[in-house]
């Protein structure tokens, strides 16, 4: 499949990091080896990439504070203060489906074959929020392409962990999601370059309330696409449940795009807020079709975004 | 009941401490990513809280024995006060004053649209809250007007459903509490000797 980047990548890779994050992530560079994180490749391969914004990114802080990640409860500071508990290590992965190459991996082994890159993207949140945020990660196409989808494969379905004794949301009531947490893509959508699985921020591993410690990240869509503590990958024919669909289907599509054009049916999707600037006087501004990443409009040539929002 | 010793403008100043602190802690940036939010989101509950305390007067008194019919204007007011700060939060912080786009909210979102009919309610209500319109009125019409808190109340918990995602626990516990308290007051006056006169 032949994609072109337009817009994304305007400037050398140099010119995009901040040069505090940069130093951040040689310090990190420096004492990599020593932290015995268990992840093979993490952050001693890094790049930074021609697919980031030049825009500043969130401060960790921001980042690390203030989540929606329902397994953990519905307030934005609950993942933050009660994520703790969930145990990341030993991790399975299990890839199946419709691949040749069914598995159940360690996520060690999982991860040793790819070298982990820095991409800094807007999300985007479905509730008219935004941020900007130094991923680190390789691309989702480079995990589907070792599982040798078939030629039946259309879409991939992810789910995320259940395990109530460590995700005090999974045994709220009333039951906010119909565990577990799914999600799903196109296969061309998860195919393209900026589709991210990440295993850190900030140079490094994700905290557990950001997703630990395999997330999905899809910058042009509403942030609740991107699937955090993912367990499963599956390869279908058919085009998957998602959870918000599932408990919303008229508030919440399948695509889930980030388009100022198309309102949430309870609010507006034209304008938001960028956490963490201009504090209690800060102005929303514009929101932008496919939250700025233009190069993916071809995957939906044709379409109707208003019937598929 | 010893609340005769408990003044009703320690109650004003009680009352708006939650608005200060939520206020100065915007402006010193501890009240987390989004303080806007935070602020908004602040001044809606204790409006909804306020509301629901000023319903509690009534049921207390009538089934406890509990009399705390001097604080009852306090409470209300106060709930009229932050309902209408956290429409100018919504307006002036939020919106920042883009009058278009705040009318095309208010009339097209459900949850804009609810709130914004509450606090219409709730505007005759405080208007006739002096003892001299109470006079005016005549303590029979005043208290069939005043009964406009009562819808007041379930869009108000109506509005709060709104706004959320899903189905989470917090704002049905509030619509259940303003549902109680409005069905307390269906039940049949089985000691008439509580039944006091209103006073003007």
């Amino acid at each position: 499949m032949l994609i072109r980047v337009g817009t994304d990548r305007p400037v050398a890779s140099s010119d995009i990091t901040p040069r505090s994050l940069w130093l951040r992530r040689r310090e990190f560079l420096a004492a990599g080896a020593g932290l015995g994180l268990g992840l093979a490749g993490f952050g001693a391969r890094a790049a930074t990439s021609p697919y980031s914004t030049d825009e500043k990114p969130n401060s960790r802080a921001d980042i690390t504070s203030y989540n929606n990640f329902y397994e953990f409860g519905t307030d934005k500071s609950d993942p933050a203060a009660k994520a703790g508990r969930l145990k990341t290590k030993p991790w399975t992965l299990r890839i199946d489906g419709l691949v040749e190459k069914p598995a159940d991996y360690a996520l060690e082994d999982f991860l040793k074959p790819f070298s982990m890159e820095e991409r800094i993207y807007r999300m985007r949140c479905v509730e008219g929020w935004s941020m900007v945020i130094p991923w680190l990660g390789f691309p989702l196409a480079e995990a589907i392409k070792r599982a040798q989808p078939q030629a039946g494969a259309k879409y991939v379905a992810f789910e995320t962990l259940v395990r109530p004794e460590e995700m005090p949301g999974q045994r709220s009531f009333p039951k906010i999601i119909p565990w577990p947490y799914r999600e799903g893509l196109r296969l061309d959508e998860a195919m393209h370059p900026l589709t991210l699985l990440a295993t850190g921020l900030y140079g490094e591993p994700l905290p557990n309330q950001n997703g630990a410690p395999l997330r999905l990240v899809v910058p042009w869509k509403y942030g609740f696409k991107g699937i955090k503590s993912i367990v499963r990958m599956t390869l279908v024919a058919e085009q998957p449940k998602t959870s918000w669909n599932m408990i919303a289907p008229d508030e919440y599509g399948f695509y889930a795009n980030v388009n100022p054009g198309v309102d949430h049916p309870r609010w507006s999707q034209a304008t938001e807020r960028r956490i963490g600037e201009g504090g209690l006087f800060a102005k929303r501004r514009p929101t932008l079709m496919f939250n700025g990443y233009e190069s993916v409009a071809s995957l939906y040539s044709g379409m109707d975004l208003r019937a598929n929002y | 009941m010893k609340t005769r010793g408990f003044p009703v403008w320690a109650v004003y100043a009680l009352g708006f401490v939650p608005a200060v602190v939520a206020f100065g802690g915007g402006l010193a940036g501890t009240t987390g990513p989004d303080p806007i939010r935070a602020l908004e989101q602040t001044l809606g509950l204790w409006a909804l809280r306020f509301l629901l305390a000023a319903l509690c007067v009534t049921p207390l008194r009538r089934f406890f024995g509990v009399n705390l019919l001097r604080y009852r204007r306090a409470l209300g007011l106060l709930c009229f006060y932050y309902a209408s700060l956290h429409l100018l939060a919504f307006i002036g912080l939020d919106h920042s004053f883009d009058w278009a786009e705040i009318t095309r909210e208010i009339l097209k979102r459900p949850y804009a649209f609810i709130g914004m009919a509450c606090l219409l309610l709730l505007i005759p209500l405080a208007a006739t809250s002096t003892n001299a319109m109470i006079k005016r009125l005549g303590a029979k019409n005043w208290t069939r007007l005043h009964r406009l808190v009562y819808p007041a109340a379930l869009l108000a918990a109506a509005h709060f459903i709104f706004a959320v995602k899903s189905w989470p626990l917090e704002p049905l516990l509030y619509a259940g509490a303003a549902l109680a308290l409005l069905l307390v007051r269906l039940a049949p006056k089985r000691r008439p000797s509580f039944e006091q006169p209103h006073k003007a």
